[in-house]
């Protein structure tokens, strides 16, 4: 088979495979993170005891999460240098520095941390413990910050130049504070908090409809709904402008996001394609829906547009991104679910505003609450097709422009490649298995609702002597 | 090429700095790999819950060295990250699927009924990853083929030789022993009487490698050779085994006199040690036999960059993983990995 032969597509599976697994979990973890400061600050504060004990509840899922999520950035962080070496030796003066500050600032900070919290509510006094949960959020958001630094960068390349095809750094602040920085990272940073709220609602409503503990989950419940009146709308908004920082820094990714074969010339009207066949070799759209104007009044606010926006055609084939269905797709997936995320949010709030989510009446809304269930795995999809428009579409650049992904791959043998392609693949799949089977043993057993209030104080120290151990192998009658 | 005092001073700190952290990763996530490699030997369910409890909450932050070596090392020495890991992809892969391996079962072991599936999980990935490290270093000192420019020019098998396999089995004592040592320090009664003799064992095994490698070492390349026994090299390299001997003999009196802290104490003396001998043979290279921190390392300017930042978190990194061990200070007191 040509493909298994194929070192580059090899190592480039393997990339998106383990990507795709390791970004389903650190997701939950950064955005549950702030989450459980804010429960946990409730609990401080009004000293009910619900809020400790939802603390200590969704803190069982948090480290099933985490455990995977470090496992599976372990491949990641040597990666570049097992698949990618070529990369590596050029990008590594910046790429390599920013990866190195990601893993002093956050990761340290974030497991150093984690112990306390997860542990250590009977070691140390509240105010510390709140103090290391606040720490392990802003590790985990501040990996978010560099990762998507170093991710932004390879989008829109700044501070810097290719001599003999090996980058030279000019200027550090610049290249960190590139012109996808901002927008992308807080684009990021909604997307991880945004779908930790959904799935932690999801599972609310759950309990809620099951009837099992409605009263306590119904607060965890207006707790998330009360972050998401903020937030859903605003990750919109933020997902319109990293679509319009495309349109200005990436127009070949844009045309592929729209499908978009033609030239749109200025002064002629520009319709929005809702729905298509995209068809790479014919380089045209076999069947397709149009909303007319509204591409003009996404990107100008007028049905006409004053910069042309260009087609797919404009580029050498060789120089534009291919797979245009799946990026077609995936930007329509992914935006979709924002604004279903939007509207469920804001019917929800209607129905709270009418009182209609009091402890009791909570129960009555069946259909609510399956709507919240259904929407619970919806952020990760938004998140992984988020991914796909992102890197598919930078496509066949690795760092935009200035190396292709073709040049960046080490010369390995591909039987090499597949070996570790096929090991981890495996692992995954048994991985995602035993996690979705124990989150449900997790979610099944339910919070523990007898907890009480941490004690600090030293515990008797735990020996184990040899009477438990060893199973008295004398003759029954040697006993007394 | 004459370099600048500049140009040769910053990647000398960087490989300082480089040493520290894989130090640092040596010795923690050492212990850590270790008390999961005699997990697979403990004798009830107990007894392994125990074990794994008390690394809940440290493991991650001492794996977490081996991502900042790994990261550091890709913005200090490009080259160097480039092209050890490529040489090294199998025993790179083995070392990342056994983290992985044994990184999951913490989780998956605490919520499971049949436990037998993550305990293999557990110990089989600590020994697996282990074993990877060991063949890395084995290879690393044996050396690296590389072409004129730096990048790795050997083949696939490279880092597969009967000495990569001594000490790679040599590394897997050594991590015993230092987990045994943390085992009496955090347990008690029978557990701590079983890791008593296992420390003494380890001791003696880890001591049978560690000399078959001093020894075949400069019988077997004329550059070790060289170094070995040029002056001031000499004294040096004459002084290690010495101190290493009496760091042995206190090692296992105190072993002996069933002391608590004293064990784990001359243990990270001990890969201090061998660390610092293993810097001093390597240095100046980064891809031993021929390529030199000068030749791979970044930008000047990267490297003060990088300084800056770095430099400046290594000591709150070293406070704040200090405070979680005071924390958290004394005996295991639960069998339950998440209390
Ligand atoms: C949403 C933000 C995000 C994104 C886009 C990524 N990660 Fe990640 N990663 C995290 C957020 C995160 C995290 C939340 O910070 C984790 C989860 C558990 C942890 O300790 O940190 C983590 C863990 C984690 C670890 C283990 C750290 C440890 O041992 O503590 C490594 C090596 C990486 N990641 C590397 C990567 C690489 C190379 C990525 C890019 C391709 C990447 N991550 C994407
Ligand atoms: C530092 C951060 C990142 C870097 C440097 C990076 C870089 C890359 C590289 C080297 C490839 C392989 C080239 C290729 O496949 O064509 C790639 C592809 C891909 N990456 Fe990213 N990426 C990053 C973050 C992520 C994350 C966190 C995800 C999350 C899921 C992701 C999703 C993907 C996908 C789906 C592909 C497959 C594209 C394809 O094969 O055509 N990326 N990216
Ligand atoms: C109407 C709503 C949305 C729009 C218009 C939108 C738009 C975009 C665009 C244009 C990109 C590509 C950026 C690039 O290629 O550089 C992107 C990336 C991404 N989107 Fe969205 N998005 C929306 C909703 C969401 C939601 C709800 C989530 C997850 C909960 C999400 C997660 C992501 C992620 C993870 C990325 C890749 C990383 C990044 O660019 O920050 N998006 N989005």
């Amino acid at each position: 088979m040509h493909f298994l032969s194929d070192t580059v597509a090899l190592s480039r599976l393997q990339f998106a495979l383990t990507a795709i697994f390791h970004m389903l979990w650190p997701v939950l973890t950064t955005g549950m993170a702030i989450y459980l400061i804010v429960i946990e600050a409730l609990w401080l504060k009004t000293r009910n005891l619900d809020y400790y004990r939802h603390a200590r509840f969704w803190s069982k899922l948090y480290v099933l999460n985490f455990g995977i999520g470090v496992a599976s950035g372990l491949p990641m962080a040597f990666q570049f240098g097992l698949n990618w070496a070529p990369f590596s030796e050029s990008v590594g003066d910046f790429f390599g520095t920013v990866l190195g500050f990601e893993g002093t600032m956050a990761f340290m900070l974030e497991a150093s941390f984690l112990g306390i919290m997860l542990f250590g509510w009977e070691r140390v006094p509240p105010l510390i413990h709140f103090i290391s949960t606040i720490l392990v959020a802003f590790g985990a958001n501040l990996s978010t910050f560099w990762i998507l630094a170093a991710n932004s960068w390879l989008q829109t390349p700044a501070g810097g130049v290719f001599v003999n095809g090996k980058f030279v750094v000019q200027d550090y602040f610049q290249a960190i504070a590139n012109p996808f920085m901002v927008k992308s990272f807080l684009h990021m940073f909604l997307a991880t908090l945004e779908t930790s709220l959904f799935v932690i609602g999801g599972i609310s409503a759950w309990y809620v409809l099951k009837q099992r503990h409605a009263a306590f989950f119904a607060k965890s419940f207006k707790v998330i709904l009360a972050g998401l009146i903020l937030i859903a709308p605003l990750q919109v908004f933020v997902g319109h402008l990293s679509a319009e920082q495309v349109y200005h820094y990436q127009p070949a990714k844009l045309a592929a996001m729209e499908a978009q074969w033609e030239t749109i010339p200025a002064g002629e009207r520009a319709d929005w394609s809702l729905l298509a066949i995209p068809n790479d070799k014919a380089e045209r759209n076999e069947w397709e829906v149009k909303v007319p104007g509204a591409l003009g009044y996404l990107l100008e606010l007028k049905p006409t547009l004053d910069t042309p926006v260009k087609g797919l055609k404009e580029w050498d084939p060789a120089n534009r991104p291919h797979m245009i269905g799946l990026i077609y797709y995936s930007f329509r997936i992914m935006s979709g679910i924002g604004l279903f995320f939007a509207a469920l949010m804001i019917f929800t709030v209607i129905q709270w505003l009418r009182g209609k989510l009091s402890e009791e009446g909570i129960i009555q809304q069946k259909w609510l609450m399956r709507s919240w269930i259904l929407a619970a795995p919806l952020g990760y999809v938004a998140v992984e097709t988020g991914w796909i428009v992102r890197c598919v579409g930078r496509q066949p650049w690795i760092v935009y422009g200035q190396m292709r992904t073709v040049d960046s791959v080490s010369h390995l043998p591909a039987g090499e490649v597949l070996f570790s392609l096929v090991g981890l693949t495996s692992m995954y799949v048994v991985f995602l298995g035993a996690a979705l089977f124990f989150g449900g043993r997790i979610l099944a057993k339910g919070p523990n609702l007898q907890l009480d209030a941490p004690t600090i104080g030293a515990r008797p120290k735990l020996g184990v002597d040899l009477a438990q151990h060893m199973p008295d192998r004398r003759p029954a009658e040697a006993q007394q | 090429m004459e370099l600048e005092p500049l140009q040769k001073f910053l990647p000398q700190v960087w490989f300082f700095v480089l040493g520290l952290f894989l130090f640092l990763y040596v010795l923690l996530d050492g212990f850590d790999l270790g008390v999961g490699i005699l997990s697979l030997t403990a004798s009830s369910e107990e007894r392994r819950s125990i074990l794994m409890t008390s690394l809940g909450n440290v493991w991650d932050a001492n794996e977490t060295w081996l991502v900042l070596m790994g990261g550091s090392l890709f913005g200090a020495f490009p080259l160097a990250y480039a092209t050890i890991l490529n040489a090294l992809y199998l025993p790179a892969v083995i070392m990342v699927v056994g983290l992985i391996l044994r990184a999951v079962s913490f989780e998956f072991r605490e919520n499971a009924d049949n436990k037998l599936v993550w305990n293999l999980a557990f110990g089989v990935g600590s020994f697996l990853a282990a074993l990877g490290q060991g063949f890395a270093l084995g290879s690393v000192f044996e050396g690296i083929t590389v072409d004129a420019s730096g990048h790795f020019a050997g083949s696939i098998w490279d880092w597969l030789t009967w000495r990569s396999v001594i000490v790679a089995l040599t590394l897997v004592q050594a991590y015993v022993l230092v987990g045994s040592t943390y085992l009496i320090l955090k347990t008690s009664g029978d557990l701590q009487e079983t890791h008593y003799k296992t420390a003494t064992i380890a001791t003696w095994t880890t001591l049978a490698g560690a000399l078959f490698i001093t020894v075949t070492t400069p019988i077997l390349s004329e550059q070790a050779r060289a170094l070995l026994f040029s002056t001031p090299m000499v004294y040096i390299f004459g002084l290690i085994p010495v101190l290493g001997g009496v760091l042995i003999g206190l090692l296992l009196r105190s072993l002996k006199k069933r002391e608590e802290v004293t064990p784990i104490v001359w243990t990270f003396f001990l890969f201090a040690l061998s660390f610092i001998g293993l810097g001093f043979l390597i240095f100046p290279n980064i891809i031993p036999p021929s390529v030199t921190i000068y030749e791979a390392a970044a930008a000047p300017s990267s490297l003060v960059f990088m300084l800056t930042f770095i430099g400046f978190l290594i000591p709150i990194m070293l406070a704040y993983n200090l405070y979680n061990y005071v924390v958290f200070r004394g005996k295991v007191v639960s069998t339950a990995y998440s209390e």
